[in-house]
């Protein structure tokens, strides 16, 4: 599934994400329910950067803990979700006080989706060619 | 008597709108926060507001950009 079809599906199952951007580690954005593309590109900016702050908080520094996988930022005005899956980054914004692990869920969801392959669409089929069969006469026939 | 009952009441005063204060200021710290989940599920709750306020600003900033 490609990303915009994955962030569609996104906003049909969540009543609360606001707005989403899905992007790669590297920055690069894949999808985006913004219109605007370069505020997509600020948002996956500004996320990775939420990311690499976030990494930096591992308990007691220890490299051994497991990497990053999602965080929550709750302000007055809303809250921020970011939720990682390998390489693909999905950063979503949220009314205030929204039911987290729901969001978290659908997040979760939605960058799983992106890793699955499109049905194959059937094949049209060619249209039947129709047979011409010539009725051979009866000459035997009586008149 | 009269003088006590005036301090009397002005205590109370104070101290209701120094408990009221002090409720809300923890009210809207609690309402802003940042909880950060590991691979294992480990979580960190970022609660100083020190180490809490770079990510609350980038926050704010997403938030203003996605409209």
């Amino acid at each position: 599934m490609d990303a915009s079809a994955a962030l569609q599906r996104l906003r049909d199952i969540s009543s609360q994400v606001r707005a989403a951007v899905v992007f790669e580690r590297d920055g690069k954005v894949l999808g985006s329910t913004l219109e605007d593309g370069d505020r997509a590109e600020q948002v996956a900016r500004e996320a990775g950067e939420l990311l690499a702050d976030a990494e930096r908080k591992r308990p007691d520094g220890d490299a051994k803990t497991p990497d990053f996988a999602q965080l929550e930022v709750a302000l007055r005005s809303g809250s921020v979700f970011v939720v990682r899956h390998g390489d693909r980054l999905v950063a979503a914004t949220t009314a205030p006080e929204p039911t987290v692990g729901l969001v978290f869920y659908d997040l979760k969801s939605c960058l799983r989706e992106l890793e699955t392959k499109p049905k194959p669409t059937p094949k049209k089929r060619a249209p039947a060619k129709r047979k011409t069969t010539t009725r051979a006469k009866k000459t035997d026939e009586k008149p | 008597m009269r003088s006590r009952n005036v301090l009397t009441g002005m205590l109370l005063g104070a101290g209701s709108v120094a408990g009221t204060l002090l409720f809300r200021r923890r009210l809207a710290r609690r309402s802003e926060r940042v909880d950060v989940y590991f691979g294992d599920g480990s979580m960190v709750s970022v609660t100083r507001p020190d180490q809490a306020e770079p990510f609350l600003r980038r926050a704010r900033r997403i938030l203003e950009l996605a409209g």
